[in-house]
């Protein structure tokens, strides 16, 4: 039998390797020329997750295994208080956003895997608490996903807020694509919208549908990590991870379907295709998708002048081929892409700082700033 | 009664049994859907890793130490390791979480499925015995 199934499945993954592996235009470009230098600048962070800044010197940076530092006057100094992390899989400390009121309140939120509830396992959750010098207290469980499940993969997570008042975080499929993505009763391959204070916002587009999860905004997702608002225009935007070849680039429109797993530009790991549907009606196109996947995580719009030819690139970082990515966005359509520091290592997350200046979080290294020379 | 008890403790006693000596097969099959679940992304459907960065697990002389690969499912890699005389920086292999029948489970899995093959069991007890990363 497994003699028969692998022979099965060498001949799907040779297949896919020899004719589904095509890269999506536009192809990837290498840098002409570097005039930038990197410098590790908070070191001994496995996987630096998420990340936000109170100042330029002062960071708040999450390490997945559940620890939050803050890194401040060159120390890099552990929070107490945190929720317990559940780190299975992909799991554990995700992401840390600080209330857009943070100087007035010191609050902060996280998002993390969560055993909180019924049933073993976990699932997403997000909090609220207020961040004292280095510790946290009034920690609040602001919303949890449910169920509780033991499967390792898909629990998103990126937290940003809007001008007005809301906020916006992202739970992945929990493994279980069939199931949660198309479902709004369901939690999983959301992206949820929340008032600051974990209420749920009136005009949410799903509050007044009996049965359905009232905080969901965006549906058919399958592993968002990287959100951002546009400093520019306010808009929404979401990567998520796809199957192979089929990550996405998408401007989630509240209530509508991102269409994961009934549309997909991506085949299933061991090669054998999940749908041969890219187009639904009913369902959202992706600004752009990725071929081959690059495992996107982390995103962000540069707004400063530090850079030369960067300023109004978009940045996302590569787990799978370790580099930064820019893309150059013309009218909604991607029309240049380049590797920045290729073979840095997994790529976890990138941001501009309050100083204008890229930071990114590389696992195994840690915070990483880019300086122009 | 007594009669009762005395079904009640054997089929307690059998269902601890069967436990401990979960068979080959079902370790591996069990195995397989860890592997699906936790280890696919990145060491691919047939082992061969994905990146430079990545090891092979389908002829992994790593697969060898037993010992040292049940740590390195359990507490993750630390620092550079060494497979098939070619070094990989360990850093992204992290712990998963996987409990030690998980672990002994996708362990058979892998030892046996590509072209390796290697018909001796680990079990829990041999996951259990690695107390701290090696």
């Amino acid at each position: 039998m497994n003699t028969y199934f692998y022979t099965i499945l060498l001949f799907f993954s040779f297949s896919h390797a020899t004719f589904g592996q095509e890269e999506n235009p536009p192809k990837i470009s290498s840098e002409n020329e570097t005039n930038y230098k990197v410098d590790v600048i908070i070191d001994g962070i496995n996987i630096p997750w998420g990340m936000d800044f109170i100042s330029k010197d002062d960071i708040l940076v999450t390490e997945k295994s559940g620890i939050l530092y803050r890194y401040v006057n060159g120390k890099k100094i552990i929070i107490t208080g945190t929720p317990k992390a559940y780190s299975r899989g992909q799991g554990g400390l995700l992401d840390v956003a600080l209330h857009p009121d943070y100087i007035d309140n010191n609050l902060i939120y996280l998002t993390i895997s969560s055993q909180e509830g019924e049933g073993s396992g976990g699932n997403t959750a997000l909090y609220i608490a207020k961040l004292l010098d280095t510790k946290i207290i009034d920690l609040r469980l602001l919303y949890k996903a449910f169920p509780n499940t033991k499967k390792g993969q898909h629990w998103g997570s990126r937290i940003v807020f809007d001008n007005s008042g809301h906020l916006f975080f992202s739970i992945g499929d929990r493994g279980n694509r069939d199931v949660n993505p198309q479902n709004i009763e369901l939690d999983g391959g959301k992206i949820y919208r929340l008032n600051l204070d974990g209420s749920i916002p009136n005009d949410n587009p799903f509050k007044t549908e009996r049965g359905s999860k009232s905080a969901v905004y965006s549906y058919g997702h399958r592993n968002p990590q990287g959100l951002f608002i546009h400093p520019e225009t306010g808009v929404l935007w979401e990567h998520e991870h796809g199957p192979r070849g089929g990550d996405e680039i998408n401007l989630p429109k509240k209530g509508k379907n991102y269409g994961w797993p009934v549309i997909t530009y991506g085949i299933n790991y061991i090669g054998t295709t999940i749908t041969d549907q890219t187009k639904a009606s009913g369902m959202e196109q992706p600004l752009y998708y990725w071929k081959p996947s690059i495992a996107p995580s982390g995103m962000t719009f540069l707004t400063s002048d530090i850079y030369p030819k960067w300023k109004g690139s978009l940045f996302v970082g590569s787990l799978v081929f370790e580099y930064l990515e820019r893309l150059v966005i013309k009218e909604n359509k991607v029309v240049f892409r380049e590797k920045i520091l290729d073979g840095i290592g997994r790529v976890r997350n990138v941001k501009q700082g309050p100083d204008g200046y890229l930071y990114l979080g590389v696992e195994g290294k840690g915070i990483i700033k880019i300086s122009p020379k | 009664m007594r009669l009762f008890l005395l079904i009640y403790i054997f089929s307690l006693l059998g269902v601890l049994f069967s436990i401990q000596n979960k068979s080959m097969d079902q370790s591996i099959e069990d195995g397989s859907i860890i592997y699906g679940d936790f280890c696919i992304q990145c060491h691919g459907p047939l082992g061969k890793g994905l990146t430079e960065n990545i090891p092979p697990l389908d002829q992994s002389d790593f697969l060898l130490n037993i010992d040292k690969s049940i740590s390195i499912i359990k507490y993750g890699a630390q620092g550079t390791i060494i497979v098939n005389n070619k070094e990989y920086i360990g850093n992204s292999m992290i712990s998963q979480g996987l409990d030690d029948e998980e672990i002994s489970d996708v362990l058979n899995y892998i030892k046996n499925n590509w072209s390796n093959s290697d018909k001796s069991q680990i079990t829990t007890k041999d996951v259990d015995y690695i107390k701290k990363p090696i």
